[in-house]
């Protein structure tokens, strides 16, 4: 014991000062806030709006997604069907039962939580790389369903869902404020006892489980949270359309939030947030380039994963060399 | 009433009878060893108490509880904590974290206090990392414990291997080879922290190669061969057994 | 109802065919190789590629001609697939299993928009089509054609099973399946065998796409993503890494489709072949035929 106690004197162990900790997490994600805020004082009109109200969406949903693949560890390939289940069940609700959005919303979250529920207790048993596959067919039997009912409204979707508030730019603020929270929240889940679990796991299922960790029911509470900022993205998504309909639910869209988790960083927030940014302003950006696009997404997610599987801006469990 | 009791235990892979007909117990703040060659069922049986294998007959049971049909988290949580035979630490997480993984069923907090940063959450996460500087103090961990596990010297993540197993603060640990590849200064440490932590009141299942070790240590020492138990009782009576010399000591006895 | 049966039995051929690759990858290596669907596509792209160059090929001659771009075609998948190991798996290959997914998922994208760029997004027309002439059997309506593309595939599955049961490669192939460490001790050049494993498995992938361009007439860059999963469903059923276990789920699924296409009509049909799959895994994951594997920790 008193050994152990001179060890800790001569600490070559500095613990991250307070001061590199809040440059790797507030000041990030403050920064990042600003340029969100100020963004509109730039450029306000209603393309640039919407385009930037998107991107924030999109932030949103890879934030969500960063906690099943990031965190956990689970390859989910079918995200973009929580994405629509939320989306739908507020459409539903706000047309059919002239339900105001925002009271949509508990719905929302039962229900999704009920969708990630019915789709992880069955799979999460399973090994992952069937997860990824089934996630898969449930991203597309979500679709087909939507596409054929009809109370979704069938191939032509739901429309004339109300809008929020009439002024684009205050939507706009709306959803940066939203989307901060939903990234907030999902850093602290990621710091705390329930997202340390999440790294045990997808470090070693074995080693958790020895040190009381319930595997499977850990492996579902990352998948029912992913789901419920699926889902609450969703409502952001149908608020700023109005308009919802099968072909915006496609595997490519959940294809396309793993790039944007995988490029920036798999279970680092600012990494993740950036990727989003990234993927979601590109097209926008490399307009001539639209026929390659997913061409070199789909090369460089290959290429990230041989050279930096990290991501650009890595977590920082990962980061010592 | 015993710690714990396994009695007429057997498991088979297959037509294979990896463990056939072990029986021992443990008493609250007893080192038991558990020796043989390699192959034996040792490793096994461990799997078998801590729930990652389940046995094909016989009983396990803590404190007159039954064990087997349990997950391995549910045993972790009646106060059984292990070490694995080739460490298995969670390699990208960094060392101090490794460790708060024991104090997972220690801490009271939930997904609200997490989100709201309530001052209930405040005072757990203090002190699990408290409790994790706490552990790898009483093993006199030397290394970084902000950097990556994988990247310790091979003793040290043993040392860390142990530190997490510990913070569960269970009242049974099975170790398993824990002085496996270690230097001979560092065996004699090894010996030093697992009676420091029998000082504890923890039983200790011990599963090691090293006959110093062993007989320096144990209060009792079973001996399996080929999944059947052939010896078990004091070091000294064990080690002039006939059927153990035969056995496994045979050849070179002070291996 | 023998009608139900049979175009069960034609689909259910494809998907077995396209299933074998994914099988046999997921046997030796444990990976799910995501663009194996891909490679379907790229099957058919490739034999189009092919006719078109060929110029304009008389009715008579459909058939021949068709079975000769087949084996070409059969080539190029076969060591596209391979490439694909070589450049986007093998590096990996003792990385954490979610890497490995992921450039599954990368490689599947760059197949398909890749494809894109260079064929364009609209449907091609395959310029020779099979159709025609078609008997009657047990009151099922089927055609010359269809009976030929099934001979083909039950003759390519048969060959198959004896290459792996009889031979030598078969027996590596076997070997490196249930330890691959232990194999290569032994002499068996682990990578040499894993390359042909991709070759066969994608070979047979692009057979199919070429028999299905050839059948269906109408061809595009996504038209590996849902046999993939079909595929993939198929493995699932037989039992995953299981040979003859696979062609009877491929079999199966097609009869599945068929009858529930029947029951629940046209556009139920993929949610129905997919919620069998949840099914399958949620009451028996290893399949039909699969064995249970014991994971030791």
């Amino acid at each position: 014991m008193t050994s152990a106690v001179k060890v800790r004197k001569v600490g070559t162990d500095k613990p991250p000062t307070r001061a590199s900790k809040f440059l790797q997490n507030r000041w990030a994600g403050l920064a990042g806030l600003l340029i969100a805020l100020l963004a509109p004082f730039v450029n306000a009109s209603p393309y640039a709006l919407s385009v930037m109200t998107s991107a924030a969406v999109f932030v949103m949903l890879a934030a969500g997604l960063n906690i099943v693949v990031g965190y956990c560890g689970l390859l989910d390939l079918g995200y973009v069907a929580f994405f629509a289940v939320g989306a739908y069940t507020s459409g539903v609700l706000a047309t059919r039962f002239d339900l105001p959005l925002p009271v949509t919303v508990p719905f929302v979250i039962v229900v999704t939580v009920i969708a990630g529920i019915v789709i992880g207790a069955p799979t999460l048993r399973l090994r992952s790389d069937y997860l990824a596959i089934v996630t898969l067919g449930f991203g597309e039997i979500i679709r087909i369903t939507a596409n054929n009912l009809d109370v979704t409204g069938g191939p032509s979707g739901i429309y004339g869902i109300p809008h929020l508030t009439e002024s684009p730019v205050v939507f706009y603020y709306l959803t940066v404020v939203v989307v901060s929270l939903a990234v907030v929240g999902a850093a602290r889940l990621g710091r705390s006892r329930l997202g340390r679990a999440w790294r045990f796991v997808r470090e070693d299922e074995d080693a958790a489980e020895a040190m009381g960790v319930n595997t499977y029911r850990v492996k579902l509470a990352a998948y029912i949270a992913g789901a419920v900022w699926g889902g609450l993205a969703g409502v952001l998504f149908a608020a700023h359309l109005s308009a919802i309909s099968p072909t915006s639910f496609t595997f490519l869209q959940s294809a396309l939030v793993l790039m944007a988790v995988v490029l920036g960083g798999m279970g680092s927030i600012p990494g993740v947030v950036v990727g989003a940014v990234v993927i979601s302003l590109l097209p926008e950006i490399l307009r001539d380039l639209a026929d390659y696009r997913f061409f070199l997404f789909g090369v460089l997610l290959i290429v990230v994963m041989l050279l930096r599987p990290q991501g650009l801006w890595p977590a920082r469990s990962r980061e010592v060399s | 009433m015993s710690l714990l009791n396994v009695s007429d235990l057997r498991l088979s892979f297959g037509g294979l009878l990896a463990i056939d007909g072990l029986t021992f117990s443990v008493e609250e703040a007893e080192i038991v060893s558990v020796i043989g060659p390699n192959g034996a069922g040792k490793t096994s049986a461990f799997n078998c108490v801590t729930g990652f294998y389940r046995p094909t007959s016989g009983r396990i049971t803590l404190r007159g509880r039954d064990l087997p049909g349990l997950r391995p988290s549910a045993i972790a949580g009646l106060g059984i904590a292990r070490t694995f035979q080739n460490l298995r630490l969670f390699g990208e997480l960094s060392v101090l974290d490794n460790v708060r993984a024991g104090t997972h069923l220690w801490l009271r907090q939930n997904v609200f206090d997490a989100l709201l940063h309530t001052p209930r959450y405040r005072r757990s996460e203090r002190e699990c990392t408290e409790q994790a500087h706490h552990w790898l103090d009483f093993v006199g961990l030397r290394g970084d414990r902000y950097g990556a596990a994988r990247n310790l010297p091979y003793g040290e993540q043993r040392r860390t291997e142990i530190a997490r197993a510990l913070a569960r603060r269970p009242d049974l640990l099975l170790l398993d080879e824990p002085a496996a590849g270690l230097n001979h200064g560092e065996k004699a440490e090894m010996l030093d922290l697992i009676r420091r932590i029998q000082g504890l009141g923890v039983a200790i299942v011990l599963i090691e190669h090293d006959m110093g070790l062993v007989m320096e240590v144990s209060e009792r020492v079973v001996v399996l061969n080929f999944g059947k138990e052939i010896a078990d009782g004091r070091p000294e009576d064990v080690r002039r057994d006939p059927a153990v010399i035969e056995a496994y000591l045979g050849s070179d006895a002070h291996a | 109802m023998t009608q139900l049966v049979w175009n069960g039995l034609f689909v259910g051929s494809f998907y077995a065919l396209v299933a074998l690759g994914y099988s046999m990858v997921y046997g030796i290596i444990k990976l799910l190789n995501f663009a194996h669907g891909d490679l379907y596509m790229l099957g058919a792209f490739a034999g189009f590629a092919i006719l078109g160059a060929v110029g304009g090929v008389s009715a008579s001659m459909a058939l021949p001609v068709l079975l000769m771009v087949l084996v070409a075609t059969m080539l190029l998948t076969g060591l596209a697939g391979v490439a694909l190991e070589r450049i986007a798996y093998r590096p990996l290959r003792g990385a954490p299993r979610l890497s490995l997914l992921i450039t599954a998922v990368g490689a599947s994208f760059a197949l398909e928009y890749g494809m894109r760029a260079a064929a364009g997004a609209d449907p091609r027309v395959y310029p020779v089509r099979l159709g025609g002439t078609s008997l009657e059997v047990l009151g099922a309506r089927l055609t010359l054609q269809q009976l030929v593309l099934v001979g083909v595939a039950v003759a390519l599955m048969v060959g198959l099973n004896t290459l792996i049961t009889r031979t030598r490669e078969g027996r590596a192939m076997r070997a490196i399946a249930l330890d691959p460490r232990t194999s290569s001790l032994m002499g068996v050049d682990v990578n040499a065998v894993i390359s042909r494993t991709f070759f066969l498995g994608s070979a047979l992938a692009g057979a199919a796409g070429v028999m299905a361009g050839a059948y269906y007439g109408k061809i595009d860059f996504l038209m590996g993503f849902l046999i993939g999963l079909k595929a993939f469903t198929a493995a699932v059923i037989g039992g995953i890494g299981n040979i003859p276990g696979t062609m009877l789920g491929g079999l199966l699924l097609g009869l599945l489709e068929s009858f529930g296409t029947f029951w629940l009509g046209g556009e139920w049909r993929d949610v129905f072949a997919f919620g069998v799959l949840i099914l399958f895994l949620t009451v028996r994951p290893t399949g039909l035929l699969g064995e249970r594997v014991t994971e030791r920790v």
